[in-house]
């Protein structure tokens, strides 16, 4: 076939810069559901102060693969949020007046503020990174040791989820996260281009489902703290 | 019958450059049985009277099928009953819903911009279509009814597709302005087809390039389209058309 169009302006198109997005948001996705099920360990059934220490020193014992791991989700987000400017300064332009009246009637609270829950969760992904990651921003004599001068990730989400203002935070960013993935882990098989008359029922259950596993798996943290389970 | 009053605010611009403006119209003893489009030619008729300009509105079958008819109403495309167009809806809807006051704005999309009044220039569909929404074919004898054979399940969905009429209410009710949904019905209605086959890959290239160029905006799964079309066209046709789309990049563009 003719080569009609030139290659950067097909993948710059709305189309691919969608596809863009479902690819780096399925990636993100992913990396929340195992960080999600990691953090469960701080619970005893999961294994608690033991389980979790040894858990972050076997990542750090692994600084290759953590650093691959660190640069290829900063590229996932930066792609995602890169597209997702491109693509919110279009459509502003394609309405440049807008009406005096306007019912949504398929649209949901979570499709219109895709564009607001967004900046917002990484806003809270920088806090949360100098909180827990790179500063300790919040937790008094930072880096606390455990027992085996391992670095006690345990003592710290404990203390700082005491603070009600800090699992207030935590609360708050997790619901926003809860109504972008709600709607974007629908979007995305729109995006990717599958559909299939018979599975498709299955989409809008499905995003459902694994939005509330990973905020439930998430927000069990921090309430788990607060109402004194894990201490 | 019954008659009922309305009031209406109608956009009023006179041209494209002026910047327009809602008028105040009060349309009183209006048939329960007329049509919106009657409803307005009523109106138009009373306006002629008092030496006013009518107001300007797009329209042409007047039974469903062209297009031309679409307008805003209350916020809704094509007014509040679902799968109807503008010409098909009748003044008893609005008598039954207790709605007396009705805001008629045109359509608004950069793509689509107002020539008068209610009518908006829709020519940016017709170069999207010219870019790639067709099938190239000998021209002759009518080919044998069967020689051709299709999937009952590809024949079906690929009507529904063919029922788009182009009347733009989907980028009309979209929060951002996209025609997803008319370009992926054309698409899905031709890519199901046999004789759709040999353009497919440059069609979806083509027709997504056009929509891009004619400044619509891009699709985010609102669903807002699907509410409004007035024939029912699903969102599955929008992935489809990203589907092909991606199948034809990773083809070699
Ligand atoms: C500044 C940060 C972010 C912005 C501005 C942003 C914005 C957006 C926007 C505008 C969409 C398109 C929504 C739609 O189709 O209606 C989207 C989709 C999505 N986002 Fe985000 N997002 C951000 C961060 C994230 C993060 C951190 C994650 C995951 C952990 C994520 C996961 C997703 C997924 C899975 C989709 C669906 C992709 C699709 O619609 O095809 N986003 N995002
Ligand atoms: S897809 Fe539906 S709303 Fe859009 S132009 Fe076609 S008939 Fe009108
Ligand atoms: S006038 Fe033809 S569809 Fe309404």
């Amino acid at each position: 076939m003719a080569h009609i169009h030139p290659l950067p302006k097909l993948l710059g198109s709305t189309v691919a810069l969608k596809a863009a997005m479902a690819v780096s948001g399925l990636l993100l996705v992913g990396f929340l559901v195992g960080h999600m099920v990691g953090n469960l360990q701080v619970f005893g059934l999961f294994g608690g102060r033991e389980a979790m220490n040894a858990y972050g020193a076997f990542l750090h014992s692994k600084p290759i693969l953590l650093w691959v791991a660190r640069i290829g989700l900063l590229v996932m987000i930066a792609i995602h949020i890169g597209s997702a400017m491109a693509l919110i300064q279009r459509n502003q332009a394609a309405r440049p007046i807008g009406y005096h009246m306007k019912k949504p009637i398929a649209s949901t609270y979570a499709s219109r503020t895709m564009r607001w829950s967004g900046p917002i969760i990484t806003a809270y992904i920088l806090y949360h990174l100098a909180h827990f990651t790179v500063a300790g921003v919040g937790i008094p004599g930072y880096p606390l040791m455990d027992a085996q001068s391992r670095v006690d990730i345990y003592q710290h989400v404990v203390n700082s989820f005491q603070s009600p203002l800090v699992s207030l935070i935590y609360i708050v960013a997790m619901s926003l996260l809860s109504m972008h993935l709600w709607h974007g882990l629908w979007s995305l098989f729109q995006s990717l281009g599958l559909s299939n008359a018979r599975w498709n029922v299955l989409k809008r259950p499905m995003a459902t489902g694994l939005t509330v596993f990973i905020i439930a798996g998430f927000m069990a943290v921090p309430l788990g703290v607060l109402f004194g389970i894990v201490k | 019958m019954k008659n009922i009053d309305l009031t209406l605010h109608v956009w009023r611009q006179e041209n494209p450059k002026d910047t327009g403006r809602f008028d105040q119209i009060e349309a009183k003893g209006i048939s329960t049985h007329a049509s919106f489009l009657e409803m307005l030619d009523v109106v138009n008729d009373r306006l002629l009277a008092q030496g006013k300009r009518p107001i300007a509105f797009d329209h042409d079958c007047r039974e469903g099928i062209c297009g031309s008819c679409g307008v805003m109403i209350n916020g809704e495309a094509h007014g509040p009953v679902r799968g109807t167009t503008a010409c098909q809806l009748h003044m008893r809807e609005f008598d039954t819903r207790g709605i007396k006051e009705l805001w008629i704005e045109p359509w608004r999309a950069k793509a689509f911009p107002v020539i008068q009044d209610l009518v908006v220039d829709r020519s940016a569909f017709d170069r999207i279509i010219q870019a790639g929404g067709y099938i190239s074919v000998k021209t002759g004898q009518a080919p044998d009814a069967n020689a051709v054979p299709v999937r009952k399940d590809d024949a079906d969905q690929a009507f529904q597709a063919a029922t788009c009429i182009g009347c733009g209410a989907c980028v009309a009710s979209c929060p951002n302005g996209s025609a997803a949904l008319f370009v992926g019905a054309k698409i899905t209605h031709l890519g199901l087809l046999p004789q759709g086959q040999t353009e497919r890959a440059s069609r979806v290239l083509n027709m997504v390039t056009k929509m891009d160029d004619e400044s619509f905006g891009a699709c985010t799964s609102h669903g807002e389209c699907e509410a409004t079309c007035p024939k029912g066209i699903k969102l599955d046709v929008i992935a489809r058309m990203n589907g092909d789309y991606r199948r034809s990049v990773a083809a070699g563009g």
